[in-house]
C-alpha cells in the first residue's frame, strides 16, 4: 500500500482537524448579539467573577471544523451500514423537513393548551397509527429512547403488580440469554431478580426450560421477537398463554418491530407491553446516538397504568392530562407516575408520522416483506462460505437480519474483530459483533429494505472474497486492518486504564515533545 | 413507494436464490393465528406533497413562539439558534450514523462527543462530564441512583424549588427503584432560603441534597455553605441547572462545591420543540466516574501512535455489564449534544457572557415593567433571566386571557404542581429573543387583563 507521507498529515480529501481548544480563540465569536442595555444587575450573591474559559470560533472556522469532522464519519447515506438490531436504514429528509415546520418546532411545551391543538392532534394520529399497527390499545408516547420505553414497559408491569397487591412475592424477570443488555439491566432497576433462560437448538427460547420457570413469582418475561438472533420466536403465543396463566406479564423488545410491521400486530401475539423505537421501525436519524424516542404500547391490563403525560380528546379539543391531580378526574386512570419533563420527543413523533404517512398501510407491510426478503438473499447468498449457527436452508428462513458466527475462521487465526476491520478498508461498516452472546464470535447483518439487489450484490461479493481470503491465510489483510480509515484501531485499553475525558491544557514542553 | 428500492423483478429473482415461492414463504414460523391477509385498518401511501400538505395544516393550527411576544419558561427556553447549528446537524454523516462502536469511520462523532464534554465539564466547573442523557429531567434522577451507589445510602432530600416535573421523574424513578424520597414542602414562592430545612430533612439513610439553580422560580444563589454542610454529612450535593445559559453570568455550580451537576442543554443549540428532543447534561467529580451512567468517550491513540478517540469505562454499561450495570440507558442525544457543542463553539466564553448580559438584563427590564403594574408582586429577589409574578387572580385565566390578546406571557405554577397553593404565582422569562416592544407588548396586555 502507499505509504506516502504528507507535510500537512492530510491525505487527499482526508483532512486531520485539532480540538476547538486548540484552534479556538478567547476573543473570537462566531455570533453577532445586541448590544446590552444598561441595567442594574438582580444577580445577588451568585454572579460569576469573569468570562467563562472556552474559546470560540468565527463562523467560517465553526463549518470548516464541524465538516471536517463530518468527514471521518461512516453513514447510512454513504453507504449500507449492516448493523444488527440496530436497523439502520434510509431517513428521509420529508421527515427533517416536517420537523422543522414553525408549528411544530417553534412551540413551547408548556404555552395554554388551545394554542398548540394542532401538536396535540399529531400526537393523537401517532398514537393511533402505533396502536392499529401493534393492535393494543394504549400508548404511552413520553419515553425517550428504547431503552426508556423498557423502562416505561416494565414500569407498568409493577405498578399492575403492585395494585393487586402482589409487590412482595411477584418479583423475578425471565430474560433469554440472547437478550439485548438493556432488558436485565432494567429489570434490575426496578428491583427485580434477573433470571435467564436458555436457547434451545434453534436458537429460540427453550420452551420447556421456560416452562420449568413459571412459578406465583414470576412477574414477567422480557422477550425480543423478532429475536436477536433474527428469528420469529414461533412458539410465542403458546409462551404467552402459560406466562399469564401463572398470573405474569409479557414485555416484548420491539426493536424488532420493523421485520413485521403491517404484518404481524403484536397483539395478537399476547403482547402486553412493546415498546417501539422510533429511530429503528420508522426511521428518525439514530444522529450519532440519539435522540431516539420509544413509545410503548400497552394490553389492556396494563393501560390504565400508562404514565403520564397522555393527551385525551373531547369536545373542546384536544388536551393533554399532566399531572395526578388531572389524572385523578379521569375514570379509569391510574397512572404510575411520570418518566421525563414535558411531553417526551416531538420531533421525534412528527418524523415519525410524516414516514408512517408516506408509506401507508400498504408501504409498511412491504418495508417488513423487502427487510425479511433482503435478509434472507444475503443468508441465502453467504450461507456456503460463512457459518450461520442456526440455520436450516430455505424451508427455516431468518427474519430482518441474518446470523453468523465464527466457526468459519477456525484454523485461520482471525477472529470476529479482525474480520470487521477488514471489512472497513472495503468501505463497509462492519455488522453487530459479539452479539448476541449465545453464538461464539457472533456477526449479524442486517441490511434493512432499504437496500437495493444491487448494493447487496456488491456486498455479498465482497464478503465471499474476504472470506477467501481469510481461508487463504492473507493475515495482513486482517490483522493489519484498518489502514485506510481515518484512524487504525485504537487502543481502547490504554483510553479505560488512564480516562481522559476532557480537553486539558498540556505544558508547553509536553507539546514541544510532540 | 419512493423509498424501497427494489422492484419486483428483483424479489422475483431473490426469492428464487433464497428457494422459495413467495414471501410468505418467509413467514411461514409465525403462528397461524397472527397472519394477516390484507394489510392493517390504516390510510395507503402517500406523495411528498400530500404528507407536507396534511403535517403543514396540523402545525399551522399551533401558535409559535416566534411569531408573538413570548416569555415562557420553566425549563425551557426560547433562544435563537444561529443557521450554521442547523446545517451541521443536517449533514449526512452525523446525522446519519449510528452509536461510534467503530472508532476508525465515527472519528467524527467521537471528536465532537470529547468537545462536548470538556465545554459541558468547564461550564460546569466539574472535572468530568458524559456524553449526555435523555433530558434534564432523566439526568436528574440518574444522578440521585448514581449517589445512592456512591454513598451506599437509599434516600433522597429534594428542594422545593426543584422543578415539578424534575421531582416527579425522580420519586417515579426512585420509588420503583425501591428508593426512598422526602422533598421540602413548597412554602411561599418568595421564601427562597431553604438550606435549613433541607438539612433538616436528612438522616442517616440520606444519600444526597437535590437543589435547583436558578431555581424553578428563577431565583439564583449561591449554595456553597449549603453544599458545605451537606458533605459535612457524608452526603452529596447535586445541583441542577435547567437553563444553561445562566453559567455565562452566574457562578459554577463546581465551584460552589456540587458533587454532581446535572442540566438541561436545550438552550445552546435545541430549538424549543415542544419539549424535546432536548440534551441532559451529567457531570460529576474524578473520583466518581466508575459510577456514572450513560457513555463517555475518551482519549486515545491508534496502532500508528495518531491521537484519537474512543467510548471508554464500557464496563459501566449496560450491553457489557448487563444486570450489574450503572443504568439501562443506550441511545442517549447524539445530535442534540452536536447542536449544543456547535452552538457552545460559536459562542466561545466571551459570547456566551454576553448572551447571558442579554437574557438578564430583558429579565430585568421586564420585572420593572411588569412590577409596575398595580396588584402584581415581583417574588423573585435575586434571578437571571426568569422570575416569580404574584398577580391578583388566578394565573392560569391570566396566561389564557394573555394568550388571546396573542401574548404567550408565562406558565402558571398550577399547571405543574396544582397542589402547590400557589394558583396566583407565573413563571415568566425573557430571553435575547425579547425586543423592547415584546416587553412594552406584555406590559400593556397584562395592564388590560388585570385591569
Amino acid at each position: 500500500m502507499s505509504e506516502k507521507q504528507t507535510f500537512s498529515g492530510n491525505r487527499g480529501l482526508q483532512l486531520e482537524e485539532p480540538l476547538i481548544f486548540e484552534i479556538g480563540s478567547y476573543q473570537n465569536c462566531g455570533v453577532d448579539l445586541d448590544e446590552v442595555p444598561d441595567v442594574a444587575s438582580r444577580l445577588g450573591d451568585c454572579a460569576a467573577a469573569g468570562d467563562v474559559d472556552l474559546p470560540g470560533l468565527s463562523e467560517p472556522e465553526a463549518m470548516r471544523h464541524f465538516v471536517r469532522l463530518s468527514q471521518k464519519n461512516h453513514a447510512i447515506d454513504a453507504g449500507l451500514y449492516p448493523l444488527g438490531s440496530c436497523t439502520m436504514k434510509h431517513n428521509p429528509r420529508l421527515n427533517e423537513k416536517m420537523a422543522r415546520l414553525p408549528g411544530f418546532s417553534d412551540i413551547h411545551p408548556l404555552q395554554p393548551q388551545a394554542t398548540v391543538q394542532g401538536a396535540l392532534e399529531l400526537m393523537d394520529d401517532l398514537a393511533h397509527w402505533l396502536k392499529t399497527l401493534t393492535g393494543l390499545p394504549a400508548v404511552a408516547l413520553s419515553p425517550k429512547a428504547g431503552a426508556h420505553g423498557e423502562l416505561c414497559g416494565m414500569m407498568a408491569i409493577r405498578a399492575a403488580i403492585e395494585a393487586k397487591g402482589e409487590l412482595a412475592t411477584r418479583n423475578r424477570v425471565l430474560v433469554p440469554e440472547s437478550a439485548h443488555g438493556t432488558n436485565p439491566a432494567t429489570a434490575a432497576l426496578l428491583g427485580f431478580k434477573v433470571d435467564g433462560i436458555p436457547a434451545n437448538a434453534e436458537g429460540r427460547v427453550d420452551l420447556a426450560a421456560f416452562k420449568e420457570k413459571l412459578g406465583d413469582d414470576v412477574a414477567a418475561i422480557m422477550l425480543t421477537n423478532p429475536n436477536t438472533c433474527g428469528l420469529f420466536e414461533r412458539d410465542i403465543i403458546e409462551i404467552a398463554d402459560a406466562l399469564h396463566d401463572v398470573g405474569g406479564y409479557f414485555y416484548c423488545d420491539g426493536a424488532n418491530f420493523n421485520a413485521i410491521v403491517g404484518r404481524v400486530r403484536p397483539g395478537d401475539l399476547g403482547v402486553d407491553a412493546m415498546h417501539i423505537n422510533l429511530h429503528k421501525t420508522f426511521s428518525t436519524p439514530h444522529g450519532g446516538g440519539g435522540p431516539g424516542s420509544g413509545p410503548t404500547v400497552l394490553s389492556d391490563r396494563l393501560a390504565a397504568f400508562a404514565p403520564l403525560p397522555f393527551v385525551v380528546s373531547g369536545d373542546d379539543g384536544f388536551s393533554l392530562v399532566e399531572t395526578m391531580v388531572d389524572a385523578r378526574l379521569g375514570a379509569d386512570e391510574n397512572p404510575f407516575g411520570r418518566m421525563v419533563a414535558f411531553h417526551g420527543q416531538m420531533g421525534m413523533y412528527v418524523r415519525a408520522l410524516s414516514y408512517m404517512m408516506s408509506h401507508g398501510a400498504d408501504g409498511l407491510r412491504q418495508v417488513a416483506e423487502d427487510a425479511v426478503l433482503n435478509a434472507n438473499y444475503i443468508l441465502a447468498s453467504l450461507r456456503d462460505v460463512m457459518t450461520a449457527p442456526f440455520d436450516n436452508g430455505p424451508k427455516a428462513p431468518c427474519m430482518h437480519e441474518a446470523l453468523f458466527d465464527d466457526s468459519f475462521l477456525k484454523d485461520t487465526g482471525l477472529d470476529t474483530l479482525d474480520f470487521a476491520k477488514a471489512m472497513i478498508d472495503e468501505g463497509y461498516h462492519p455488522m453487530t459483533m459479539y452479539f448476541p452472546l449465545v453464538v461464539h464470535g457472533a456477526m449479524l447483518i442486517e441490511p434493512t429494505e432499504t437496500e437495493s439487489k444491487a448494493s447487496l450484490d456488491l456486498f455479498i461479493a465482497t464478503m465471499r472474497d474476504l472470506v477467501k481470503g481469510a481461508k487463504e491465510g492473507d493475515m495482513a489483510r486482517f490483522k493489519n486492518a484498518p489502514e485506510l480509515a481515518p484512524r487504525r484501531r485504537l487502543d481502547e485499553t490504554q483510553a479505560a486504564r488512564n480516562p481522559i475525558l476532557r480537553w486539558q491544557e498540556r505544558e508547553p514542553e509536553a507539546q514541544a515533545a510532540e | 413507494m419512493r423509498y424501497l428500492p427494489l422492484t419486483d423483478t428483483d424479489r422475483q429473482t431473490m426469492l428464487g436464490q433464497i428457494g422459495v415461492g413467495s414471501v410468505d414463504d418467509l413467514f411461514v414460523d409465525v403462528p397461524a393465528s397472527a397472519q394477516r391477509e390484507g394489510t392493517v385498518d390504516l390510510p395507503r401511501h402517500l406523495g411528498e406533497m400530500q404528507v407536507e400538505r396534511q403535517l403543514s395544516a396540523m402545525a399551522a393550527k399551533n401558535m409559535t413562539a416566534s411569531s408573538v411576544p413570548f416569555f415562557c419558561g420553566a425549563g425551557a427556553y426560547k433562544h435563537h439558534v444561529p443557521a450554521t447549528v442547523d446545517h451541521i446537524i443536517q449533514r449526512s454523516e452525523f446525522l446519519t450514523s449510528y452509536t461510534p462502536y467503530q472508532p476508525e469511520i465515527t472519528q467524527g462523532t467521537l471528536q465532537y462527543l470529547f468537545e462536548f464534554q470538556t465545554q459541558v465539564s468547564e461550564l460546569t466547573g466539574m472535572p468530568v462530564a458524559n456524553a449526555s442523557m435523555y433530558d434534564g429531567s432523566t439526568a436528574t434522577a440518574e444522578a440521585v441512583l448514581m449517589a445512592h451507589r456512591v454513598t451506599r445510602k437509599s434516600r433522597a432530600v429534594l428542594s422545593a424549588r426543584l422543578h415539578p416535573h424534575y421531582t416527579a421523574v425522580v420519586e417515579n424513578l426512585s420509588e420503583m427503584g425501591g428508593f426512598a424520597v422526602a422533598q421540602n414542602p413548597v412554602g411561599d414562592a418568595s421564601q427562597v432560603s431553604e438550606a435549613e430545612d433541607l438539612l433538616a430533612l436528612m438522616d442517616d439513610d440520606t444519600s444526597c441534597v437535590v437543589i435547583q439553580n436558578p431555581d424553578f422560580f428563577g431565583n439564583v444563589s449561591d449554595f456553597s455553605a449549603l453544599a458545605a454542610a451537606v458533605q459535612e454529612k457524608g452526603c452529596l450535593l447535586i445541583a441542577v441547572v435547567p437553563e444553561i445559559v445562566s453559567l455565562g453570568l452566574l457562578k459554577r455550580p463546581g465551584d460552589m462545591g456540587a458533587d454532581i451537576v446535572t442540566g438541561e442543554g436545550q438552550s445552546i443549540g435545541n430549538g424549543l420543540n415542544f419539549g424535546g428532543p432536548y440534551v441532559g447534561l451529567f457531570a460529576a467529580k474524578q473520583k466518581h466516574i466508575r459510577q456514572m451512567p450513560g457513555r463517555l468517550c475518551g482519549e486515545t491513540v491508534d496502532a500508528d501512535g495518531q491521537r484519537g478517540f474512543v467510548l471508554t469505562l464500557s464496563t459501566r454499561e449496560q450491553h457489557i455489564r448487563r444486570d450489574k450495570a450503572t443504568s439501562n440507558i443506550c441511545t442517549n442525544s447524539g445530535l442534540c449534544s452536536l447542536a449544543f457543542t456547535a452552538h457552545m463553539t460559536l459562542l466561545g466564553g466571551k459570547g456566551l457572557r454576553h448572551l447571558a448580559q442579554l437574557n438578564h438584563a430583558h429579565a430585568v427590564q421586564l420585572s420593572q415593567s411588569l412590577s409596575a403594574i398595580e396588584g402584581v408582586e415581583l417574588l423573585t429577589p435575586a434571578f437571571f433571566n426568569e422570575f416569580s409574578l404574584r398577580v391578583p387572580k388566578s394565573a392560569a385565566s391570566v396566561v389564557e386571557a394573555l394568550a388571546e390578546k396573542g401574548v404567550l406571557g408565562g406558565v402558571p405554577v398550577s399547571r405543574l404542581s396544582p397542589e402547590a397553593g400557589l394558583e396566583d404565582v407565573l413563571v415568566v422569562a425573557a430571553t435575547e429573543a425579547n425586543t423592547q416592544e415584546d416587553i412594552a407588548a406584555y406590559a400593556a396586555a397584562l395592564k388590560e387583563v388585570l385591569a
